[in-house]
């Protein structure tokens, strides 16, 4: 057998397992998104049905502010962690990077413990302001989820990228007179600008398309995925639910590909 | 005077940040295992919870474990002679293939499981039994083990491997079995790694696909968190780090052998 032969041959088992589990349902996917009376404007609908619009408007905004909050919070602990060498760093950076393996619902139970009914925010501002500040439940609260899940990933990300750093550039930069904040915001910034393209991008694809968070916290909060899941389970509207999450993949898809054009390398999303 | 200040400020900030991440845990890490966390700690410590746990959910915990080693069999199975195939051909085909399998890593988990329902909810014993669970983790895994196979064919020059061991007169297969394999071992166990714990925490494509009698471990969880009292639920998280922390380590340990082999390269 030549080795070309013999190459075809181990793609095969990929080739099945790929078509059957992947690709034909995703074609059954975009088919059935067409399926209904509305046919081909369901996918549409995801724009011009004020309901579905308000929801994806919400959840866009969801991700931006979790994306922006989340980048500025690994900034500066990425750029910290990366530059300074004091006892119980490792510590900290094992701290920082442990919740990496967190599932969605355990991230919204987190949340719960953190700022839910029996929570802890709630215990401390109940002696503090006479009243319990619950927001586990609510939009908020899925904030902060989508913050807990990310920021691990993004940190490490902007510390590899810091560790590459050419250290001569900003010595260059002092040399001719550049304070601190030029440094950081004319050599460091755009230095690390991939990293921070391609660890944004995902962390808004992930905040886009998470679901687990999302379904311990409350199955009322507005996002699109909690959309998706009420249109298929609750209301049986299979053909929506499909053409909904087509849209879905395709907005969180683009955002990863636009991001790569950008950066240059293989980038996922995750959750 | 001045670097210092800021040296403090970041320095609390970043404490801070860790604060935040790990807090949550330890409480739940405390909360599965005191008497009443209401009255907190003070209320006794207990094993009454796990052992709750152990009665009412220790089948998803079985079944967590089947369901991420068959998946794990199946994308060995599947992403090495992949990952091979797909180095050696090189070429436009092989990305473009490499890229429609990174697919599902950017597609909501909640679209392909809808995808998976749509087309196999008709078959009812496939659709019923734990094998329709597995099939949608392999999709979700499938391309790390192949990434992580592939980027050890480009570490260890597996074309100059390959060549003398096909000029000694070896078969593609043997040169496979004998050459390829063993040499891609860390990348192997680097991607195993990374397949049984996606697959042990997986959730968005798992609460789509399970039946009553087919749930997992993360599904369980859920389950937990929205119908049983605090403790409970704690206590189940708690099972969940225990089976999840030495994975973590061990990956982290290797992924730090790794770089310092990689290093000395």
């Amino acid at each position: 057998m030549t080795l070309k032969a013999f190459a075809r041959l181990c793609l095969l088992p990929l080739a099945v397992v790929a078509i059957a589990f992947f690709l034909l349902p995703m074609v059954r996917l975009v088919i059935t998104g067409a399926s209904s009376d509305m046919g081909l404007s369901a996918y549409t609908a995801i724009v011009f049905e004020p309901r579905y619009r308000a929801t994806l408007i919400n959840t866009l905004l969801l991700a931006a502010a979790t994306t922006t909050a989340t980048l500025l919070i690994a900034f500066i602990t990425g750029l910290f962690l990366q530059r300074h060498r004091f006892p119980g760093r490792a510590v900290l950076v094992a701290m920082l990077t442990f919740p990496l393996a967190f599932p969605g619902v355990v991230v919204g139970f987190m949340i719960i413990l953190l700022a839910g009914r029996q929570g802890l925010i709630g215990d401390v501002t109940l002696p503090l302001f006479g009243e319990k500040l619950v927001f586990a439940y609510s939009i908020e609260g899925l904030f902060l989820g989508y913050l807990y899940f990310s920021i691990p990933r993004v940190i490490l990300t902007i510390m590899a990228a810091v560790e590459k750093l050419d250290p001569s550039l900003e010595e260059a930069a002092r040399a001719l007179g550049a304070g601190p904040w030029a440094i950081h915001r004319d050599v460091i910034l755009p230095a690390l600008g991939p990293a921070i393209v391609a660890s944004g991008a995902i962390a808004f694809a992930t905040a886009m398309g998470a679901f687990g968070t999302a379904f311990t916290l409350a199955t009322n909060i507005d996002v699109l995925p909690m959309l998706i899941y009420t249109e298929f389970t609750l209301s049986a509207n299979i053909a929506m639910a499909a053409a909904l999450s087509v849209g879905l993949g395709l907005v969180a898809w683009g955002i990863l590909v636009l991001a790569r054009s950008f950066s240059g390398s293989t980038i996922a999303a995750a959750g | 005077m001045r670097n210092r200040l800021i040296f403090a400020g970041q320095f609390a900030f970043t404490l801070a940040v860790a604060a935040f991440l790990i807090v949550p845990a330890i409480l739940s890490m405390v909360a599965g295992v005191t008497a009443n966390y209401f009255r907190g700690v003070r209320s006794g410590l207990t094993l009454q919870w796990v052992m709750q746990v152990w009665e009412l959910y220790a089948d998803t915990i079985a079944r967590s474990f089947v369901v991420a080693l068959a998946t794990l069999g199946v994308t060995l199975l599947v992403g090495i002679p992949a990952a091979y195939a797909l180095y050696v051909r090189g070429g436009r085909l092989s990305r473009a293939i490499e890229e429609i399998i990174t697919l599902p890593l950017a597609i909501p988990g909640l679209a392909i499981a809808l995808a998976l329902l749509l087309t196999y909810g008709g078959f009812s014993n496939f659709r019923r039994s734990w094998l329709f669970i597995v099939a949608g983790h392999v999709v979700f895994t499938l391309p790390f083990m192949v990434r992580s196979v592939m980027a050890v064919f480009s570490l260890i020059d597996v074309k100059t491997l390959d060549e003398s061991a096909s000029s000694l007169g070896a078969s593609p297969w043997r040169r496979f079995r004998d050459v390829i394999v063993p040499n891609a071992r860390s990348g192997i166990l680097a991607g195993s790694l990374m397949v049984v714990t996606l697959s042990l925490g997986e959730f968005n494509l798992t609460w789509m696909l399970h039946t009553p009698l087919t749930k997992t471990l993360p599904v369980g969880l859920a389950d937990s968190y929205a119908s049983m009292r605090l403790e409970v639920a704690s206590a189940y998280t708690l099972v969940f780090f225990v089976m999840i922390i030495p994975l973590l380590v061990v990956m982290q340990l290797f992924a730090d052998g790794e770089g310092r082999q990689v290093a000395r390269r």
